[in-house]
């Protein structure tokens, strides 16, 4: 019944992608806007990547937020896979359902109350805010994220390779790193990168934690919109979203070769046999 | 009375008859439950070295936990396991000398075949060269030399349980445990298989416990099957016992076709038992030693390839019935005629295709008679 | 000899640690902080840091534990009652994110539905094109309206231009920029699981369907909907939960009669500074959300169990 795609279904992906994208190109076009008028469309120009280059304020912030992005994906991505394993294999133990809820729930708990809370927790055992306690906040909502990837990979992770290594003399914690984590790694990266993301968009959560010394990048960029779209906003947004765009598409278009590849192989494969 | 042979097979290894000998693999009194679920119901079971085993039985019979327990994957609840003479009871299943072929082979996906066959010698510690010139012969052993570079992946379906098998038996196990070894792979592969791995057991001189839904497979394998159900073994004898003289009605209904008849006891002369079947209106006369009393309640189980069909009515009535050809199944090389008897009952009878032409055959709706020998049938009790 | 008489799986020690690291970094850094800000929102503003009243300090021991019980009470929540900026706070931000995620549907439901019923070779670059937004700032993505709502701004230069109005529409801090910016943002969480669960349908059930004399439309009804119900949800709430609670949409693009608790929160405790108000504005938030929350896990849980 393979019909070609009907018109419905053309159209409703073609204004959905638009609606999706319109805004994002608009703003990259206009980033290379001459004019200080963001709206008016005054030439060619790349002056304003200049301008930012100039302003060491935001460079301090772009280096404090992927210092924090580093540091609280990879505890995170620690944390989660940990987690991961516990909710996927750990079978049932007391507080369990419990532990679940807690990995669940920061997924859909409004950032503000994350935020609130975790800066009462700080102010409570009277730590210094700045750096260590946005990493921490980070690495609490995004270990969750985490935990999810991670456990959609482990779920489909088949238990007899784990038996088969064992059954030929390995050791459980041997096994798990010459066998499980080397196969479960794809959705480990996949997590790591998603919470490094993560991080760097946050600005409910880091505005809650920081301390004087400490300033992120969407920190700064907020406070900017607050006055208003500049052009130099357009700019570094661009670059986030060029960096971004970047590194996800090369990372899926990689997956899909290896897709491809792997078919290609098992077609050869049975041919021959 | 000297043991007479049973089936066409004539087999000189058989340590279970022989009360001296000792066993290589002893479950004793094993219990195994999941929850509410007993999965091996006090079972005990011996099986000897350089013996083909079969567990045979449908899902859910507790077969795979059997096998799960000696290769250490489960813990009885009670009950123990021996391994030459060894309690098994708290070894990890990396310390045990047993290897498992895997039912989904479980090829680790990351690694060469070399590196999967390797695998087991690398935990021993095996020198690298030793390694080498094992994984060599391992590959030589199962056709697959030209294939040591390649991934899982790069495998067809048979080549991949050949590597799960050298992958197996690379660390010389002192029992092969297979799980299903061959239900993934399709029919004309499936059967050369089964030959392959019995010569290669014989020549290894290996013990092999094998796990399986299928009866061919186990049949054609096994030196001897256990017929499981419900966590409990129902039979455990040779292919040729399992299905000459199975001990229930349920190894008979399982194990191929057959015909059953509820009969009573009547007499019973000697060698000689005679038994009525109200439902089939017939009189049943067996050559063979029946444990029930005049007026109990037995059944006649009776191979449909040991009922034969004619026109003719034979000369005595007994073992013989009369009906009405209601369906005839053309299958090739043998055809089942479905007879209607008294009281609406089917008798099967297999007539095996000698000829292209035949004068008068058999046809829908044709009277005809069955009889069979008195020692065709088989009467049990349970 | 001893015998093995065990029900559960025994646990080794790395068993153990292996729950124990996760569980107490949770525990100790999202349980623990819900019952200080159900402390303090039970306190009393003070001029001091940090800005509460009472406090409790260790070193007074017992009577100061008992002090400090005495101390509290819940005059933040009567506050809470009788200022009506908060209660139609919180029936704003329901029903701002319940129109919100109902809109998403809307728009989500055919682009999922488009995504799972293409040729297989495109999904997975047009899964990537719904998934590449995701990955980038939500910030970002909410500032690009910006330039685009306000009154010079292009959607209106675009319609003046076509000539359909002679005006600039006022669309920037208005609830209907909120709504946009609410449906452009979470679009991507309604879409990958409706998609996920319309992608799995077997396409012999419609085929069923037809060989049975129904037609697309109303298979699409009887079949497809139905059986993309649990993706919808998942959607739903994936979208709905975080909108009531959302502060950089209200904030950036609402405006000042935009009311949205997020909003109302950020602004008692950065601008009043008044942290038991705001933690008493939290603990109501979070249990207007506490059933959805609830029934959003349940439904992923029982989606993992089913190894999605």
């Amino acid at each position: 019944m393979r019909q070609g795609p009907s018109w419905f279904n053309v159209t409703s992906l073609v204004l959905g992608f638009s609606f999706l994208y319109l805004p994002i190109v608009l703003l990259v076009i206009y980033s290379f806007n001459d004019s200080r008028l963001v709206t008016v469309w005054g030439g060619f120009s790349t002056r304003w990547y200049g301008t930012l280059l100039g302003n060491q304020q935001l460079l301090d912030a772009a280096w404090v937020t992927v210092r924090v992005a580093f540091a609280s994906a990879t505890i995170a991505t620690v944390l989660g896979t940990l987690a991961a394993l516990v909710l996927v294999r750990s079978g049932r133990f007391a507080g369990r359902s419990l532990f679940s809820g807690m990995v669940y729930a920061p997924l859909v708990m409004p950032e503000v109350i994350l935020g609130l809370s975790l800066l009462l927790l700080f102010v409570a055992i009277d730590q210094a805010r700045g750096f260590w306690t946005i990493m921490i906040a980070h690495t609490t909502f995004a270990m969750c994220y985490v935990a999810v990837v991670v456990q959609s990979r482990l779920a489909g992770f088949d238990r007899s390779l784990e038996e088969a290594a064992q059954d030929l003399g390995c050791p459980p914690a041997r096994t798990f790193l010459s066998i499980t984590l080397p196969i479960i790694l794809p959705g480990v990266v996949a997590g790591w990168m998603l919470a490094f993301t993560l991080s760097l968009d946050d600005l409910v959560i880091a505005s809650f934690t920081t301390g004087p010394e400490a300033t992120t990048l969407p920190m700064k960029i907020y406070s900017q919109v607050r006055l208003g779209v500049t052009p130099e906003i357009n700019a570094i947004c661009t670059i986030l979203v060029g960096v971004v765009t970047v590194v996800v598409v090369f990372t899926s278009l990689l997956t899909k070769r290896r897709e491809v590849r792997r078919a290609q192989d098992m077609r050869q494969a049975e041919a021959q046999a | 009375m000297a043991k007479k042979p049973i089936g066409p097979v004539r087999r000189d290894f058989a340590p279970w008859d022989d009360p001296q000998a000792k066993p290589y693999i002893e479950f004793r009194n094993v219990t195994k439950t999941f929850g509410d679920f007993t999965a091996v119901d006090n079972l005990s079971l011996k099986i000897y070295e350089r013996e083909f085993f079969a567990l045979l039985g449908g899902s859910g019979c507790g077969k795979t936990t059997m096998m799960r327990m000696l290769a250490g994957f489960e813990t009885p609840n009670a009950g123990e396991i021996f391994l030459d003479g060894q309690n098994l009871a708290g070894v990890p299943p990396y310390k045990r000398p047993v290897n498992m072929m895997f039912q989904s082979y479980a090829l680790f996906p990351h690694m060469s075949v070399e590196a999967n066959v390797a695998f087991g010698l690398k935990q021993e510690g095996m020198p690298k060269d030793q390694i080498a010139a094992r994984v060599e012969e391992m590959l030589k052993l199962v056709k697959l030399q030209d294939f040591a570079k390649r991934k899982p992946h790069q495998l067809s379906g048979g080549q991949r349980q050949r590597v799960a098998l050298a992958r197996s038996l690379a660390k010389k196990p002192k029992v092969l445990l297979l799980d299903e070894p061959l239900g993934a792979l399709d029919r004309k592969l499936r059967e050369e298989t089964q030959f392959e791995l019995t010569d290669l057991q014989y020549e290894l001189g290996m013990t092999f416990l094998i796990v399986t839904h299928d009866q061919e497979e186990a049949m054609t394998m096994a030196d001897r099957i256990a017929v499981m159900d419900r966590g409990r073994i129902i039979q455990i004898a040779t292919p040729a016992e399992i299905y000459e003289l199975p001990n229930s009605r349920f190894v008979a209904d399982f194990i191929g076709d057959i015909n059953l008849m509820e009969c009573k006891v009547a007499a019973k002369e000697g060698e000689i038992c005679r038994m009525t079947s109200v439902e089939f209106g017939c009189e049943i006369e067996v050559a063979q030693p029946v444990e029930a009393g005049i007026g109990e309640t037995v059944w006649f189980a009776i191979r449909p390839e040991k009922v034969r069909i004619s026109f003719d009515e034979p000369e005595s009535r007994v073992n013989a019935v009369t009906g009405e050809v209601w369906d005839i199944a053309y299958l090739g090389d043998v055809s089942i005629y479905h007879t209607h008897i008294a009281n609406e009952q089917t008798v099967r009878a297999t007539v095996a295709n000698r000829s292209r032409v035949v004068e008068r055959p058999v046809g829908w709706d044709d009277k005809v008679w069955l009889s069979w020998d008195a020692d065709a049938g088989v009467v049990l009790t349970k | 000899m001893p015998e093995q008489v065990s029900t559960r799986p025994r646990r080794s020690l790395g068993g153990w640690l292996l729950i124990a690291v996760p569980y107490a970094w949770l525990l100790f850094f999202f349980l623990a902080p819900f019952f200080i800000v159900f402390k303090i929102s039970l306190s009393e503003i003070a001029v001091a840091i940090p800005p509460y009243m009472p406090t409790f300090d260790p070193a007074d021991g017992w009577n100061g534990l008992v002090e400090l019980v005495g101390g509290l009470s819940f005059d933040n929540y009567v506050w809470l009652t009788q200022d009506d900026l908060y209660w139609k706070s919180y029936i704003s931000s329901v029903s701002i994110a319940a129109i919100s995620t109902l809109i998403t549907l809307l728009v989500g439901f055919p682009i999922a539905y488009g995504m799972a019923r293409a040729p297989k070779e495109w999904r997975t670059t047009l899964l990537m094109l719904v998934i590449l937004p995701f990955w980038t700032s939500f910030l970002i993505r909410v500032y690009a309206w910006i330039g685009i709502l306000k009154n010079e701004g292009l959607l209106n230069q675009f319609l003046l231009w076509l000539g359909l109005i002679d005006q600039p529409l006022t669309i920037l801090n208005t609830n209907l920029a909120v709504y946009i910016g609410i449906v452009y943002s979470y679009l991507p969480f309604l879409v990958l699981p409706l998609y996920a669960n319309l992608e799995k349908l077997d396409t012999s059930l419609l085929e069923a369907a037809a060989d049975l004399g129904c037609p697309p439309w109303r298979s699409f009804w009887t079949i497809t909907v139905p059986l993309a119900i649990p993706g919808v949800i998942a959607g739903c709430f994936l979208v709905f939960i975080p909108a009531v609670g959302e502060f950089v949409i209200p904030d950036l693009l609402g405006g000042s009669e935009t009311l949205m608790i997020g909003k109302t929160l950020w602004m008692e405790f950065f601008t009043n500074r008044d942290w038991p108000v705001s933690s008493a504005v939290a603990v109501i938030l979070l249990l207007i959300l506490v059933v959805p929350i609830v029934l959003f896990q349940n439904q992923q849980q029982k989606a993992a169990e089913r190894g999605l």
